[in-house]
């Protein structure tokens, strides 16, 4: 994944506001990058961008070689289905599904078919096999997490954008969360963008870069 | 597709779709209830066309037929009947009772059978003929309240008949829905013996033809031109227009209800797809996220809701189905024929309504789904989408009110329903909004304690969203109050507007040489002696010196006014139950005629007009002198025209009476029928007492359709409440945070909804007492005096409702913690 000269301004009343500035940054296959900042930094617009979900006002994303900004809406949607997974920071599980219905979202979305099959494997693996029939609002922070990881890698993604991960945990369940993130990465042999302002989190990661100010600060 | 059933599967266990697949399920079921009953009782039309008239070709007439006519048919190549038809009294023994009577020729019916069974209840079977002469067939419930079985002997006028069969059908009776009075069938030849067919009776003369199509068609071509005021010609299309007619207008009017009941569940379903959409905004941006495109979300959404729809309408249709067969069951009194099973095409017809329903008012907000930005996900701010919404819901309106002016058959009437119904939401509405915006004041909120002011607090802050629920909520309820109080209001109206020595007997066809007579009866019976009115009956062929027919009129009451023979009195002196409302009472000697108000107004009659009228042979001329108001609930003999005596002394006259016939005179007037057989004494309080089970019959088949209406007026609340329930959760759970009591929150929202229910009972209250004004002034003519319970009864049933859903939220709230509804919320 490589982003060139990403800017990103905002209307704020008559004046612009820039979020972001001229940011260059390369992920290589199997890498795990953390980007570190305070709040307002400008992390999870980045995050946005990187994803396809906002659009810069400046600069180039490519994915496996694509521009991803010369794609319409449609097909960066696509493009996310095929090779990139999220993890969010409050989970953002659908209330009206079971877990194992989560899970099988992004599958059955694309037409996979042996979702259930698949989705059950992938819950198992994050530790869930007792809760695949429970709805979010009857499992605990650490166990949304879980199944937020688990519909995560069930697509087998090239790419992983984890928005602070750990931010809607207690000490002890992020730290589970992110051994298993870490574990799951390694299997899989995924890309890991972490956005955090963790730094022992960050200190996990083979490398990291700190946003200030909307540049990169280091 | 599969993946939109399995969403469908997901959304109806999360209880989002039940409010929406109800609402839809109401509205097809009551345009359905009513399409597949319309449909049985068009198709029992069609069944019995051949059978409708008896005949071919019917000739009708107020006045005998000439010979010429018979001729004339007779030439044609024809078959020919004859028919007379007229209302009298019948006797056995003791009993006395009205009865349609029928007398017909012996080749009577020239198409379709008449039944008879030798007793009632017992197997009927086809007869060649009609009755023999000298003896008459009884409808099953004549029998029974005459007491008079087969073979028994009965009085009808001066000739004694005897009863030999009991008549199970006749062909014209099939399509006469609409009947009172039983029938008892005759032979013609018999007529005469009676001495009932004189002056002053009001009788209908009966030719029928049959033959081949193109004979005819000749033969209607040649009369049609020749017929006279007071004839008419029905053919099978045009057979018995005036039942026809009456049967539209009710169906209509079923329709049209139906279809408000449809309108009202579109706005549910336009509040729960918004409040599905709300719920799902999250849910889209990460299906976006997990590489749904655009037009993936639209079809899974498209499909799912579908799949819904049809399943909804499915649902509805069947009991739609349900519900007519009740409609029939609570009109089966008054239709006297075996109905046809309903075709397919009604449900069809509700499928269509359903379907522009759910494209009207689901499909806008659905499709605001698909422009859910992704990066939701990350900043939640990135809200709803908006814009284009109204447009979209306009077009769902445009259809709906195209079908409902379709459903109206006339462009007019489907105008003023639309238009009265926009009306009445956009007022209830405005009302509602304007009297929470009056209730906010910072100035009248200050006056009360906190909790009040907590509760009033929440209205200000959901003013719109609460007006909508107020002015659905009172849509609803004024429907209900209208079926309940108003009504019984009415009908309470018009028994009291009868005074307690009001007669309760009507005498009709007094001859002039047995007046004396009849006088002396009453005299030597002890019961005070009848007024006895003159009454010449003519016809108006001119206003002005201008010639006047029915195609002058635009209104059918008009029309048929004219088209009728007049009752004319003759009188010095003004009835005391008369005033003269403009001008001054006759001048005896003068050419003049005093006219009752309402029918001048209706057919344009002014002070100063010169009338003329045609009786037998001879016309006359006179001047309107004065226009009379009358009290027609008076239950006195009343004209529209009077003229003095020394301008119509030499006509043909009978004398008409009202009297009062003290409790336990009865067996008087069986005795009065059998010394002057001629006379027709007909008992109000029976008549009233059937008009009122006829109008009990008419409300219980509207009231399903009413049910609909109810059903979905409380489907509208009930989503509408559920609209804002997340939201009140949510302030709830944080005004708990901050230290509130579960008393304070509970005072609070009782409060708000307390405000809310009294607007609406009140609005509803307002609503239903104007409309039962209206009805009561000009429908039915009746001073209606203020109804203390609806006043008290409609209030508190908007304060009750909404206290219930008070009591049921606040438990929904206080039962989840506030930390748990918070994080539900981030």
């Amino acid at each position: 994944m490589n982003a060139r000269g990403i800017g990103k301004t905002v209307k704020s009343g008559d004046s612009d506001l820039v979020i972001l500035r001229d940011i260059d940054l390369g992920v290589t296959r199997g890498e795990a990058l953390a980007v570190l900042g305070a709040s307002g930094s400008g992390k999870s617009t980045l995050l946005a961008i990187l994803a396809g979900l906002d659009t810069p006002t400046s600069g180039s994303v490519h994915i496996d070689e694509q521009d991803i900004f010369s794609l319409d809406e449609d097909a960066r949607a696509e493009l996310r289905g095929r090779s990139v997974g999220f993890v969010f920071q409050s989970f953002q599980l659908l209330p009206a599904l079971t877990a194992l219905e989560n899970v099988m979202l992004p599958l059955e979305l694309t037409d996979i078919e042996n979702a259930e099959q698949l989705a059950s494997e992938m819950l198992t693996r994050v530790g869930l096999q007792e809760r695949l029939h429970h709805y979010p609002k009857h499992l605990s922070g650490g166990e949304q997490q879980r199944v937020a990881l688990a519909r995560a890698f069930v697509v087998q993604p090239k790419v992983l954008l984890a928005d602070e991960p750990t931010g809607s945990l207690d000490a002890e369940s992020g730290a589970a969360i992110i051994k298993l993130l870490f574990e799951m990465n390694r299997e899989y042999g995924t890309t890991l963008v972490l956005v955090t302002h963790d730094e022992n989190l960050a200190a996990r990661c083979t490398r990291s870069v700190r946003l200030a100010g909307g540049r990169i600060a280091a | 597709m599969r993946q939109s059933l399995r969403m469908l599967a997901r959304d109806w266990r999360a209880g989002e779709l039940r409010v929406l697949a109800a609402a839809l399920a109401v509205a097809v079921a009551s345009v359905t209830s009513v399409a597949f009953f319309a449909d049985r009782i068009s198709q029992a039309l069609v069944r019995d066309a051949h059978q409708l008239l008896g005949a071919d070709l019917v000739l009708y007439s107020d006045h005998p037929w000439g010979e010429a006519m018979r001729l004339r048919l007779d030439a044609a190549g024809v078959e020919r009947a004859e028919a007379v038809n007229f209302v009298s009294m019948v006797l056995q023994k003791g009993e006395s009772q009205l009865a349609g009577v029928k007398a017909v020729s012996e080749s009577y019916p020239l198409r379709g059978r008449l039944r008879t069974a030798p007793s009632p209840g017992a197997p009927d079977a086809p007869a060649e003929r009609g009755p023999a002469p000298g003896t008459v067939w009884l409808e099953e419930r004549l029998v029974g309240a005459l007491g008079a079985p087969v073979g028994s002997r009965v009085r009808v006028g001066r000739a004694e008949l005897e009863v030999a069969a009991v008549l199970t059908l006749e062909p014209e009776r099939s399509a006469n829905f609409f009947n009172i009075a039983p029938r008892l069938m005759m032979n013609l030849a018999d007529v005469p013996a009676t001495g009932l067919v004189q002056t002053g009776s009001r009788v209908s003369y009966y030719l029928y033809a049959a033959g081949s199509p193109e004979r005819i068609e000749t033969l209607q071509k040649a009369v049609r031109p020749t017929l006279a005021r007071g004839q008419r010609l029905d053919d099978l299309e045009s057979g018995r227009p005036e039942v026809r007619a009456s049967i539209e207008r009710a169906q209509r009017f079923l329709g049209l209800t139906a279809l408000l009941a449809a309108i009202l569940a579109g706005v549910a379903i336009a509040l729960g797809t918004r409040r599905f959409v709300e719920r799902h905004l999250d849910g889209c941006a990460v299906m976006r996220c997990l590489g749904a495109t655009q037009g993936k979300l639209v079809r899974l959404y498209a499909a799912e809701f579908t799949v819904l729809g049809i399943a909804a309408c499915a649902a509805g249709s069947a009991i739609g189905y349900g519900a007519q067969t009740a409609i029939s069951a609570a009109l089966s009194e008054l239709i006297r024929a075996e109905l046809p099973a309903p075709g397919p095409l009604p449900a069809v017809q509700g499928f269509l309504v359903g379907l522009v329903l759910l494209l009207g008012f689901a499909l806008p907000p659905l499709l605001q789904l698909k422009n859910v930005p992704a990066v939701r996900v990350i900043r939640r701010e990135s809200g709803f989408p908006k814009g284009g919404t109204l447009a979209a819901y306009g077009a769902g309106l445009a259809a709906l009110a195209g079908l409902l002016i379709w459903q109206a058959g006339d462009l007019k009437l489907g105008g003023y329903v639309v238009g009265g119904f926009a009306v009445a939401v956009l007022a209830f509405f405005v009302i509602s909004w304007g009297v929470l915006r009056l209730l906010t004041q910072r100035a009248f909120v200050r006056l009360f304690g906190r909790r009040v002011r907590y509760g009033l607090a929440n209205l200000r802050r959901h003013t719109r969203g609460n007006a909508v629920q107020v002015a659905s909520l009172a849509l609803g309820l004024t429907a209900v109050l209208l079926l309940t109080f108003t009504r019984n209001d009415l009908v309470d109206a018009w028994r009291r507007s009868a005074p307690a020595d009001a007669p309760n007997r009507f005498l009709i066809g007094v001859q002039p040489d047995q007046l004396a007579a009849v006088q002396r009866f009453f005299d030597s019976r002890g019961i005070a002696a009848p007024e006895l009115y003159p009454m010449v009956r003519g016809r108006l062929t001119a206003v002005n010196r201008k010639p006047v027919s029915a195609a002058d009129f635009d209104e059918e009451r008009a029309k048929r006014l004219v088209e009728r023979e007049f009752n004319i009195s003759y009188l010095d002196a003004l009835p005391a139950h008369n005033s003269i409302a403009e001008g001054r009472w006759l001048d005896p000697k003068q050419p003049e005629v005093s006219v009752e108000e309402g029918i001048a107004n209706r057919l344009g009659w002014k002070l100063g007009d010169e009338l003329t009228f045609a009786v037998g042979g001879q016309s006359f001329d006179a001047r309107i002198s004065s226009l009379r108001r009358l009290r027609w609930d008076s239950m006195k003999i009343n004209f529209f025209v009077i003229a003095p005596t020394a301008l119509l002394q030499g006509y043909p006259a009978s004398f008409v009476s009202a009297f009062r016939l003290p409790a336990g005179a009865e067996p008087a007037m069986s005795e009065l029928a059998r010394t002057f057989p001629n006379l027709t004494v007909v008992d109000v309080g029976a008549a009233v007492r059937q008009a009122q089970g006829v109008i009990d019959q008419l409300i219980a088949a509207v009231q399903f359709v009413f049910l609909f209406a109810l059903g979905a007026g409380l489907l509208v609340l009930y989503s509408a409440l559920v609209a804002t329930e997340d939201e009140r959760r949510r302030e709830a759970a944080v005004m708990r945070v901050y230290g509130a009591t579960r008393s304070q929150v509970t005072g609070a929202q009782r409060v708000e909804f307390l405000a809310m229910g009294a607007i609406a009972g009140l609005l509803a209250t307002l609503g239903a007492a104007l409309i039962g004004q209206l009805l009561a002034q000009r429908v039915f003519e009746l001073d209606l005096p203020p109804s203390l319970a609806l006043w008290i009864a409609g209030p508190l049933a908007g304060i009750a409702l909404l206290s219930l859903n008070a009591w049921l939220s606040s438990r929904k709230v206080l039962r989840a913690s506030p930390a748990l509804t918070l994080r539900d919320s981030v």
